[in-house]
C-alpha cells in the first residue's frame, strides 16, 4: 500500500462514526455579515493602523501623489528605484534617482543592490493596517518588493476595505498574494520588537484621496 | 526513524523530573515570566478590540471540527486543485516516509543545501537530521530557529523557539557559531536586539540569494482553490517562498480548510492569538506555480505521522484543530514555571500535553497528560476552543488504564482508590475512618499541619503540607449538638413564625 492509500484508509477508518447522511458541504463557508470593526472613517483608520506598525503614511490629493512618492525617496536618500511594469507614469516624481525596469527581468543581484521599489496595491485593510499585493500590473513580481530596502506603496482611498473578510473577497485566489502589515519585524529576542530583518526595512504608504 | 522518535526527545527525563530541574533555574523562570507576561497583555488588548471575538472563535472551532469529520474529502479536493494549478502532491504516512520524499525531491534538483521557513511539521519529523544523513545541509532562516540551530539546542516554545535565551547568550552563540555555517558575526557585535537581528540579516542574505531549494510548512491550505498560506513576520518566509526554483511544503493533514473564504476567520484569529498583533507583517498565499514569478516547481507533502490515530479518538480529535498560535503556552502557569524543554517534545505547553501523547501513543508520553493543573486558562485562550482540560482528563484515564494493563499486580494508587471507594460508599465506615483519622492525625501533625510522612504516601506528602483533620467530623458534631428533642423542634417553629 502506498502512502496515499494508507493515509486515506486510516482517515476513513478513524471517521467510521460519522454518519453517511452528514455531507461535507452541509455547512456553508464561514463568510457572512459580522460585526463592523472599522467604523465610518475607513481611510483614517487605515492610515492610523498602518502607522502604528511603523509604516510612514501620508494622505494626499491626486495632484500631489507623485510629489509624495518623491518626498518618500528623498527621506531615505534612495538613488535607484525599481518600477514594475504597468506602474502609472503620472505617479513617478522627478528626482535624482535612476529607474530600474523589470523588463527583461532584473537579476537577484540587481534587486539586492536597488535601494527602493514603488508599487500600487490590489487592496488594503483598514482594521489591520494591511496592504495586499496580487503582483499584477503596477505591483511586479513578488521578489521586487522583497529585496530593496525601501518599499513605497501607492494606495487609492477607494481600494481600502474595512476589514479582512471584505479584502479577501476582492482578491483572486489563483494569483500569488502578499499581505504586508508594516515593515519586516522580529520579536524573537526577549520579545523586543525590531524592524527590518529580511524584508524592506522601510515601508512608505501614500494614500491618494479622492479629489 | 519512527514518529515517536521525533515528536518526543528520547532519552530526556519524564516531565516531573525535567520540571524539577527547570524550576531550579531562576534565570529561565525570569525570562519566561517576562516574555509570557508581555505577550499575554498584548493578546488580551487586541482580542478585546473585536466585539465578536467569541463568535469568531465559535466559527473557527465549527469549521475545524467539521473539516476533520470529512478530512478525506477535503484532502482529495486539495490534491486535485493543487495539481490543477501546477503543483505535485505527495502523501506520507509517517516521518520516515515524509523524510524520504523530501530527500528524494532535493536530490533530484542536484542541490546539497536548502533554506527553511520555520515549521513545526518538519521539526516533528526530524527533517533536518534526515537531510544531513543524506548529505544535504538545511539552513533555518527564522531568527529564533537560527539561534536554536546554531546552539545545537532544542526549541522551547511553538512561536518563539528561543524564548529561553537571553540577549547576551544569543550574542555569544552568534559570535561562536556563525562562522561555522557561513558569514561570521561582526567583531564588534553587541547584545542589542537590533544588532543581533542585523547580524542574522547579513548572515542569511547570502544563503537566500543562492538557494535553489526551499522547504516550508503551511499554516493553512484551502481545498477549493489549492491555495497554501504561510504567516510570518521577518520576511525570511517570503525569501524562501519566492527566490528558490523549487519549493517543498510539508503540511500536516489537519491544516486543510474547505474554502479560501474560510481564511478570513483564521487570519483574524491567528495573529491576535499568537503575537498579539492585529496582523502579522507578512502573509504569503500561493496557488500552485505562477509563470515568471517565484518557484517553478512546487511540491506539497501531506503528512499523517500519528494524526489519523488522533482522529480516531472522538474526544482527543479536537486537538487536531490546533492552529499553532501558542496562546495556551503563554497563559499556562505550568509552562511559565517549567519552560518548554521540560515537556520533552517538539510540542510543549498545554497543547503539547494533549497532542504529543496522541501523536506518539499515550504509553510513550505517559507523564504529559499530568503536566497540568487543569486550571482551564488554556481553554479560555484557545482561538479554536480546544477543550484542553477535557482531553487531558481523558488521556489521564487512558494512561492509568495502559499502566494497569501492563501490570500483574494493581498499583498502590489503584488499591488506595478501591479502599476509598469502599469507605465513601458507607456512612458507617466513613464515620469510623474519620474517627481514626482524627486520632492518628493528632499524633503526626505539628501546629495543625501534617508534613512529610514515610511509607506509601511519602511521594505525595513530600511535596505538600496537609491540614490535620478536625478532632470531630461535622456529622459527629451534628449528632452530638443538634439531635432534635421535641423542645428544640417547637422553639424552631415558633422562631420562624415570629420573624
Amino acid at each position: 500500500m502506498n502512502g496515499r492509500e494508507s493515509v486515506l484508509s486510516a482517515i476513513q477508518g478513524a471517521l467510521s462514526g460519522v454518519p453517511d447522511s452528514e455531507r461535507p458541504d452541509d455547512v456553508p463557508p464561514s463568510t457572512g455579515p459580522r460585526a463592523d470593526h472599522a467604523g465610518p472613517d475607513v481611510v483614517g483608520l487605515f492610515a492610523e493602523r498602518a502607522a502604528e506598525y511603523r509604516a510612514t503614511v501620508v494622505r494626499v490629493p491626486q495632484a500631489d501623489a507623485a510629489a509624495a512618492v518623491g518626498r518618500a525617496l528623498a527621506r531615505t536618500g534612495a538613488r535607484s528605484l525599481v518600477v514594475p511594469p504597468g506602474f502609472p507614469e503620472d505617479l513617478l516624481p522627478e528626482g535624482p534617482w535612476s529607474r530600474l525596469a523589470d523588463v527583461p527581468p532584473l537579476t537577484v543581484a540587481q534587486l539586492d543592490a536597488a535601494e527602493a521599489v514603488v508599487t500600487t496595491v490590489a487592496t488594503a485593510v483598514a482594521v489591520t493596517g494591511t496592504v495586499t499585493l496580487d503582483h499584477g500590473p503596477g505591483q511586479g513580481r513578488r521578489v521586487l518588493t522583497l529585496l530593496p530596502d525601501q518599499h513605497i506603496c501607492v494606495v487609492r482611498a477607494d481600494q481600502i476595505a474595512p476589514d479582512v473578510p471584505e479584502a479577501l473577497r476582492l482578491l483572486d485566489a489563483y494569483r500569488p498574494l502578499t499581505l504586508i502589515s508594516g515593515p519586516s519585524a522580529t520579536s524573537d529576542i526577549e520579545l523586543d520588537r525590531v524592524e527590518g530583518v529580511h524584508g524592506p526595512r522601510t515601508l512608505d504608504i501614500v494614500v491618494v484621496e479622492d479629489a | 526513524m519512527s514518529g515517536a522518535d521525533n515528536v518526543v526527545w528520547l532519552g530526556t527525563p519524564a516531565f516531573p523530573e525535567a520540571a524539577r530541574t527547570a524550576l531550579a533555574d531562576t534565570r529561565l523562570r525570569a525570562n519566561l515570566r517576562r516574555a509570557t507576561g508581555t505577550i499575554r497583555d498584548k493578546r488580551l488588548a487586541v482580542a478585546a478590540e473585536l466585539d465578536d471575538w467569541e463568535e469568531l472563535r465559535d466559527t473557527a472551532a465549527a469549521v475545524k471540527r467539521r473539516t476533520l469529520r470529512h478530512l478525506d474529502h477535503h484532502l482529495l479536493r486539495l490534491e486535485e486543485t493543487v495539481t490543477a494549478a501546477g503543483g505535485t502532491v505527495h502523501w506520507a504516512a509517517d516521518a520516515a516516509e515524509a523524510n524520504a520524499i523530501v530527500t528524494r525531491l532535493v536530490k533530484a534538483t542536484g542541490e546539497s543545501e536548502v533554506v527553511k521557513v520555520k515549521s513545526m511539521a518538519t521539526q516533528e519529523i526530524g527533517l533536518n537530521e534526515a537531510l544531513a544523513e543524506a548529505g544535504i545541509r538545511a539552513y533555518e532562516t527564522d531568527l529564533a530557529e537560527l539561534i536554536v540551530q546554531l546552539a545545537e539546542d532544542r526549541p522551547s516554545h511553538i512561536l518563539v523557539p528561543a524564548i529561553h535565551r537571553g540577549r547576551s547568550e544569543i550574542r555569544e552563540i552568534f559570535r561562536r557559531e556563525m562562522g561555522e555555517w557561513g558569514r561570521p558575526a561582526p567583531e564588534d557585535l553587541t547584545d542589542e536586539p537590533r544588532d543581533l537581528a542585523e547580524a542574522a540579516r547579513l548572515h542569511l542574505r547570502e544563503k537566500f540569494l543562492r538557494a535553489k531549494v526551499a522547504v516550508s510548512g503551511a499554516n493553512f491550505a484551502a481545498a477549493d482553490t489549492g491555495t497554501v498560506v504561510v504567516v510570518e513576520s521577518e520576511g525570511n518566509g517570503r525569501m524562501c517562498l519566492t527566490l528558490p526554483e523549487t519549493l517543498i511544503t510539508v503540511m500536516g493533514i489537519e491544516k486543510v480548510l474547505p474554502s479560501f473564504a474560510d481564511l478570513d476567520v483564521f487570519l483574524q484569529l491567528l495573529p491576535r492569538s499568537s503575537t498579539g498583533e492585529r496582523m502579522n507583517p507578512y502573509t504569503s498565499l500561493w496557488t500552485g506555480v505562477t509563470e515568471g514569478d517565484g518557484p517553478q516547481n512546487f511540491h506539497l507533502v501531506l503528512l499523517d505521522n500519528g494524526r489519523t490515530a488522533t482522529l480516531a479518538d472522538e474526544v482527543g480529535r479536537q486537538a487536531l484543530s490546533c492552529i499553532r498560535c501558542s496562546a495556551c503556552l503563554n497563559v499556562c502557569p505550568v509552562y511559565e514555571r517549567t519552560g518548554g524543554h521540560a515537556y520533552g517534545s517538539v510540542y510543549p505547553g498545554p497543547i503539547g500535553a494533549v497532542l504529543t501523547p496522541q501523536l506518539v501513543g499515550v504509553k510513550n508520553a505517559a507523564s504529559l497528560p499530568f503536566a497540568s493543573t487543569l486550571c482551564g486558562a488554556c481553554y479560555d485562550a484557545c482561538p479554536v476552543k480546544i477543550n484542553i482540560p477535557e482531553v487531558l482528563v481523558h488521556l489521564r484515564a487512558e494512561a492509568v488504564e495502559a499502566k494497569r494493563r501492563d501490570r500483574l499486580l494493581p498499583t498502590t494508587e489503584a488499591l488506595v482508590m478501591k479502599a476509598a471507594g469502599a469507605v465513601l460508599g458507607s456512612p458507617r465506615r466513613l464515620a469510623a475512618v474519620q474517627r481514626l483519622a482524627a486520632l492518628g492525625a493528632r499524633l503526626v501533625a505539628r501546629d495543625g499541619r501534617i508534613g512529610a510522612l514515610p511509607g506509601p504516601v511519602a511521594r505525595w506528602s513530600g511535596t505538600r503540607d496537609t491540614p490535620a483533620p478536625a478532632r470531630e467530623s461535622l456529622r459527629a458534631w451534628w449528632r452530638r449538638t443538634r439531635t432534635p428533642t421535641s423542645e428544640d423542634a417547637r422553639t424552631t417553629a415558633e422562631g420562624k413564625v415570629r420573624r
